[in-house]
């Protein structure tokens, strides 16, 4: 394995691969090409944090865990909740911050603070020649040339291996309440949540599982229970309990990171659709799949039993999915429209030329 | 301003080039005759004009896909123009362009509440967005200070910005989906409803780009819930200094402010003899704006007031009701106006990081003296975006290149604190030649590797973002192809 500890060495070790490189952080998101492991981990710290700015800057192979804390002490977020894949995916190692960029991995606060796209203020990489890039900065408005920053977020590794990120970070609220509705199909469920994320109650996660809808609500403790009875009312209907602190806290954990289809077997899929599509494509899913459904419907995980041709079976939607675990049927990436695809081809041949970075990830 | 010579081929093909354009467009969609171009010749950075070859108005995907297929056959170069309100420059034409403006294509298609987004076409003016959705209780959070004029088009173009992006972001993060047109007449529809890109995020790089990669004609913009309500309040302080640090603190106490604007001296006074807003007399003067139910807006303020307290300020104005709370806006809302009523000023747009403000307010205020202009601050604080209005006199000779300079060396600042040359304006052809500041070669490099992908012949407003010498070798491959 290929473990340079510092962006020279990393560009060198591109330069001079001579073959596929799989790039990867910790390897805990499954997400990797087939090559030689090329890790960022040696590239690791954070290397400016500024609360009073609401920035930090990290080498990519810094724990997630270490990044955590250090904005805790602050009392500031990552306010898009990267999901952590161990559990799912039955994965061991130390998520870093820029697999979490380089998948784009958001959780349940991306429907109101939005994904890691979202809060990335800029990137440097190393390209397929083996050429160091910076792109965007340290600040939260930033024009100045074209947003490769955010190109890169998501990209998994294959138009550059990511050396540095820079993020937006946010207050972490005082507390935090979920109002839980009970009994509810999703085709109500996903009304509920609609109406829900639609008032102006600052709803910071709605998910649906089991039955349950769930609705967060965080902020000042006074505002929280203000608004925890608003929503709640929105409601009449439905009988309505509150989770507060940390049990609120406990569960959206456990929904970030879909643990309700941790630990059985089967293929897990992860559908990111139109919020109102929800109700036709949970009831579209085979018989005996295990669903959770998060972003108030955007997002569909889903397990089912090992080989399902899950888009064949869901046909055209508005949205993609994407294969997350097992050897499921097709690409694991959605394919894309022909004039798309066209693009991402060229884009990949003038980024990494040679086709050594995760070749194959991204289709 | 250096512009790249007109292709004299282009030029003397006019007549058949209008004669394409018009036989797929009605008859006053074309703008050719010389006297009506000029409309055409600028954008809201009126230092620099250039009439096009032509002008197109099209009225739907389908013609802008047959004007710009008949461009790429000609090898005409193309400029895409909203409604002309950049202040960098974007929309310039050179002599040998075609012009094409959306301003026409201004269609609600679907407004969709249960996933809170709405489709429209590109021309359609930012706050008519929220003028379709605001009855209904939602609005289109971007807003720069030009929503009443400036299109969809544009802000997706330059990726705007406007007072309240602390909370709810620029146009990227508000930007779902488009209807895009490559310089070949592809038609490309990118993301929708959904929340993430299937592959790459084609929306990032598209947003901020310029019009350089291809023309957006619909767009699926994101609709967030009005708040139950809003509430600003005035900060008076004796010093920039101060100012600056209580903008740190409050953002450090983890209260998020929708806005947070200041205002330095110089600019309090002239909008004080402009509008009479009635500000206190100080160096320095914050607003700042929360939002929530009047329980939530009260227990934010009361933070707000404590931390602001610290800092001794000279005045502490929280507005009553709607009446005061226009007051407390109506300074900073006019600070542009008032500025140009004192004379010719040129509006920069460098975005420091927060910290920064003291220092950078120091050294502009030294600069200011150096070159002999006054300079007025006016901000959004909270996310470091900085306006510097430098006040010059266009009659004066020598004025405009004494001003260009300063404002160049306090972008140079920007940049050299760890910012950058432009927080939500863009490039253009203004801060173009500044770019390697910024950047190394090999960063440039990069972006243009995309247009390359997007438009292999760079005919798409071609001499903007990237200094001329720099993007010369790409562009003049375009000539030896024409």
């Amino acid at each position: 394995m290929l473990r340079p500890s510092n962006e020279g060495e990393l560009a060198e070790a591109v330069a001079s691969a001579s073959g596929p490189l799989s790039v990867r952080g910790g390897g805990t998101r499954g997400m990797a090409g087939d090559g030689d492991a090329l890790s960022v981990a040696g590239l690791s710290g954070i290397t400016l944090y500024e609360p009073g700015a609401l920035t930090l800057v990290a080498r990519s192979g810094t724990p997630v865990t270490e990044i955590e804390a250090a904005l805790a002490a602050e009392n500031q977020m990552l306010a898009f909740e990267p999901m952590d894949h161990r559990p799912l995916l039955g994965t061991k190692g130390e998520p870093t911050i820029g697999g979490v960029v380089a998948a784009n991995v958001s959780g349940p606060r991306r429907v109101q603070a939005g994904a890691a796209r979202d809060v990335l203020l800029g990137v440097r990489f190393v390209d397929g020649r083996g050429t160091v890039v910076k792109n965007g900065g340290r600040v939260m408005k930033n024009v100045t040339g074209y947003d490769l920053a955010r190109l890169m977020c998501g990209a998994r590794g294959t138009l550059g291996v990511l050396t540095e990120v820079s993020l937006k970070v946010l207050p972490r609220p005082e507390t935090q309440a979920t109002v839980v509705l009970g009994g509810l199909e999703i085709a109500d469920a996903a009304s509920a949540m609609a109406a829900a994320l639609a008032s102006p109650f600052s709803v910071s996660g709605a998910a649906w599982t089991g039955g349950d809808v769930f609705l967060r609500i965080e902020g000042m403790a006074a505002s929280v229970a203000y608004r925890e009875g608003r929503v709640a009312g929105l409601f009449p209907k439905v009988e309505a309990r509150i989770l507060r602190g940390e049990k609120s806290a406990a569960l959206w954990r456990g929904i970030r990171d879909a643990e309700a289809l941790a630990g059985a077997p089967g293929d897990v899929w992860r559908i990111s659709a139109k919020a109102s599509e929800a109700p036709r494509l949970v009831k579209g899913l085979p018989g005996g799949a295990k669903v959770l459904v998060d972003w108030g419907g955007g997002l569909i995980w889903a397990l089912v039993s090992e080989g399902t041709d899950l888009r064949r079976t869901l046909g055209a939607f508005d949205g993609h999915a994407t294969l997350v675990r097992g050897e499921g049927h097709g690409p694991r990436m959605h394919p894309e429209a022909a004039p798309l695809a066209a693009l991402a081809k060229r884009l990949r041949a003038e980024f990494d030329p040679r086709g050594i970075l995760n070749p194959g990830v991204m289709g | 301003m250096q512009m790249p010579l007109p292709d004299a081929g282009v030029l003397s093909r006019k007549a058949r080039i209008v004669a394409r354009l018009s036989s797929v467009l009605s008859k006053d969609a074309v703008i050719h005759d010389e006297a009506e171009t000029r409309a055409y010749e600028c954008d809201g950075l009126t230092a620099y004009r250039c009439p096009p070859l032509a002008v197109v108005l099209p009225s739907s995907t389908e013609e802008v896909a047959a004007v710009l297929r008949i461009c790429h056959d000609e090898g005409v170069p193309v400029v895409p123009r909203g409604s002309g309100t950049s202040l960098a420059g974007g929309a310039l034409p050179t002599a040998d362009s075609v012009v094409i403006g959306v301003a026409r294509m201004n269609e609600v298609i679907e407004t969709d509440y249960e996933n809170r987004t709405i489709r429209v076409q590109t021309g359609r003016t930012n706050l008519s967005v929220t003028g379709a959705v605001e009855a209904d209780g939602f609005f289109y959070a971007p807003d720069p200070s030009s929503q009443l004029a400036c299109a969809i088009a544009g802000n997706i173009g330059m990726n705007s910005g406007g007072a309240h992006c602390l909370k709810y972001g620029v146009t990227t993060n508000n930007l779902l989906g488009v209807t895009l047109v490559l310089m070949d007449g592809t038609v490309i529809e990118i993301g929708g409803a959904h929340m993430d890109a299937g592959g790459y995020d084609w929306l990032a790089v598209i947003c901020g780009s310029e019009g350089q990669l291809g023309i957006v004609t619909e767009a699926v913009l994101r609709l967030v819930p009005k708040p139950e309500g809003v509430r600003p309040v005035l900060i008076g302080y004796r010093s920039d200094e101060v100012a600056g640090a209580c903008v740190s603190d409050i953002i450090r106490a983890g209260v998020l402010p929708v806005a947070i604007e200041f205002m330095d001296r110089p600019c309090i006074r002239a909008t004080e003899d402009y509008c009479k807003a009635g500000y206190p007399d100080c160096e320095a003067l914050l607003i700042v704006e929360v939002e929530g139910s009047p329980e939530e807006i009260d227990a934010q303020l009361a933070v707000i007031r404590r931390i602001a307290e610290r800092h001794d300020p000279v005045e502490f104005r929280e507005a009553k009701d709607a009446d005061e709370a226009a007051r407390i806006w109506l300074g900073r809302k006019s600070a542009f106006g008032a500025m140009g009523q004192m004379g010719d000023y040129m509006c920069l747009d460098g975005t420091i990081p927060v910290s920064e403000l003291p220092f950078v307010l120091k050294r502009i205020g030294e600069l200011s003296k150096e070159f002999g202009l006054d300079v007025a601050n006016v901000f959004h604080a909270g996310d470091g975006n900085m306006h510097p209005l430098i006040l010059f006199d266009a009659n004066k000779p020598g004025d405009l290149e004494t001003c260009e300079e300063l404002g160049a060396e306090i972008l140079k600042l920007c940049v050299e604190v760890g910012g950058c040359l432009t927080g939500e304006h863009g490039v253009g052809v203004e801060k173009r030649d500044l770019m390697d500041v910024q950047f190394a070669p090999a960063d440039l490099e990069a972006q243009m590797r995309v247009k390359d992908v997007f438009d292999p012949a760079w005919l798409l407003n071609p001499a903007k973002v990237f200094p001329l010498l720099v993007s010369a070798s790409r562009r003049e491959r375009l000539g030896l192809a024409a």
